[in-house]
């Protein structure tokens, strides 16, 4: 089976200074892979990268390839209609993702007249927007799709978000820090939603983040990235378990320690 | 004689409904107290009163047994120079304008402190293990976990009975959380912490006793260690069971 993403090699540079260095990985069809790292570590640049959406003035080098088509070099408009059909993404704050004056229904419906069209397919717009709304949890579907993003919660905004990348059935969906600016409760509940949503339809997923036990939730399998370089690779529980690279072990120590705290007995 | 104490402490913002609803919370000096809350708990209006920011709009708040009135000068002078604070965003609460001497230095020029202000400067810095020439330098010139240490300086040169902390790990990577940890554990040999956060884990590593906060009432206090081993109230216990652990995966 073909790879969604399958990245070489990859060294992306600023004014000549490489930001990340050599990195290599790749997710094949509905695995769920997550990529750890602090700030500074490249793993947002590397997320961005896999979408063609480097920020201007960085270059990338190396192998991109997103379902087969090479992004490394690539004129944006020749890959511009892999986003949405093949890969979607999530971010860390909701509210950037959503247009504030507009009801959070029509921007969902959006997206579903837009894969609609590309797909060619007739489509009840109405009716799949309050489906895709309730399948991602959000309550009263029909009074919600009312609303504007500041009327909503911020767990409910991080829903609609999920909700609009949904509606693209991508086969790649590649979450960024999403639940980072979510409470505690909310994030374990956007956590198992994800988790349910991306197993039910078998889509690859990219996590990224910074907290080990969360990235651990969304995940079968993390990537440990320091200073623009993968350090460690490997399933969560050996990654965890048993980590080798002195950074891994650090990190590993560091959430034990908070672990310890709230009484991992409980 | 508690430093801090507050009863049947109600909050509304002009005539909204109560943020804060009789709320009773005892700040004991030598005892680190969290404050646990998620976001629209009333945890951020609590750190306001403890701020002199705000004036409960039902039930008393004194300081040492004596009220806090605006109308005494004297006990609202003792209340100011006795608490200070260290905000969330390293970024935003250190003036870029101002030299890291300055910034440090300012708490004992506002509140008239008779101290050498050299002498004090450094030796705050020497406390968050930041280097003496630190004090010649901007805010931009550090990162953001030495800026948490340049407020946590500032928040500790008067030195204040009592320090509060409003989420100020929530915004460094894992690391530097628990060198900002290890550094605050050091520091509440020497003053009282509150320290206000979402993150259960976090005040549970440095806090003698929590406040768990949901919709404005206390749902649940104590010693931190028998809510976290018992933890009596559903909310407390959803809390704990939505915080991430490491261990369910390795």
């Amino acid at each position: 089976m073909t790879d969604l993403l399958a990245i070489d090699d990859l060294t992306i540079r600023h004014a000549g200074r490489p930001l990340v260095a050599g990195v290599s990985f790749a997710i094949a069809p509905g695995e769920r892979v997550g990529l750890i790292g602090e700030s500074g570590s490249g793993k947002s640049l590397t997320a961005l990268a896999a979408i063609g959406l480097l920020p201007e003035g960085m270059t990338a080098s190396g192998s991109i390839r997103l379902a087969g088509r090479q992004l490394v070099g690539a004129a944006d408009r020749d890959i511009v209609g892999l986003r949405g059909s093949v890969v979607a993404t999530i971010f860390q704050e909701p509210l950037t993702a959503l247009d504030p004056l507009m009801r959070i229904g029509n921007q969902i419906a959006e997206v579903v007249r837009r894969r609609a069209r590309r797909d060619g397919q007739p489509v009840d717009v109405q009716a799949e927007v309050l489906a895709l709304m309730a399948r991602v949890a959000l309550p009263e579907p029909r009074r919600l799709a009312r609303a504007y993003p500041h009327e909503m919660s911020g767990g409910q905004r991080q829903r609609a978000a999920i909700a609009m990348a949904l509606a693209c059935k991508p086969r790649l969906l590649i979450a960024d820090e999403p639940t980072t600016a979510l409470d505690v409760t909310t994030q374990a509940e956007v956590l198992r939603l994800l988790e349910a949503l991306v197993r039910e339809d078998g889509m690859g997923l990219l996590f990224i983040g910074h907290d080990l036990p969360v990235v651990g939730a969304a995940v079968d399998r993390v990537l440990v990235l320091r200073g623009g370089e993968l350090v460690e690779a490997g399933p969560v529980a050996e990654v965890f378990g048993r980590p080798r690279h002195p950074y891994t072990i650090g990190l590993v120590e560091a959430a034990r320690t908070f672990d310890r705290a709230i009484g991992a007995a409980l | 004689m508690s430093l801090i104490d507050l009863s049947a402490v109600s909050f509304a913002y002009g005539r909204g409904r109560n943020v804060l609803d009789g709320i009773d919370l005892k700040i004991e000096a030598g005892r680190n107290l969290g404050i646990v809350g998620e976001s629209g708990s009333g945890k951020t209006t609590i750190l306001r009163l403890l701020l002199g920011l705000a004036r409960p709009t039902a039930g008393r708040m004194t300081f040492r047994g004596e009220g806090l009135d605006p109308g005494n000068r004297a006990v609202m002078r003792g209340f100011r120079r006795a608490v200070q604070a260290v905000f969330q965003d390293p970024y935003s609460s250190l003036d870029p304008r101002q030299k890291v001497f300055d910034i440090v230095a300012e708490p004992l020029r506002s509140l008239k402190i008779d101290m050498d202000i050299d002498d004090a400067v450094a030796g705050a810095l020497a406390s968050v293990d930041l280097p003496p020439d630190a004090a010649r330098r901007y805010p931009h010139e550090f990162s953001g976990g030495q800026r948490q240490r340049i407020a946590i300086a500032r928040a500790i040169v008067s030195r204040p009975e009592l320090v509060l902390a409003d989420e100020v790990v929530s915004a460094l990577d894992l690391t530097t959380r628990i060198r900002i940890v290890d550094l605050l554990k050091t520091l509440s040999e020497r003053t009282t912490l509150v320290l206000v956060s979402h993150d259960i884990g976090f005040v549970a590593l440095l806090c003698h006793d929590l406040v768990i906060l949901e919709k404005g009432r206390i749902v649940e206090q104590g010693a931190a260690r028998d809510i976290l081993s018992a933890p009596q109230h559903p909310y407390t216990r959803r809390l704990l069971d939505s915080t991430p652990r490491l261990m369910d995966f390795a």
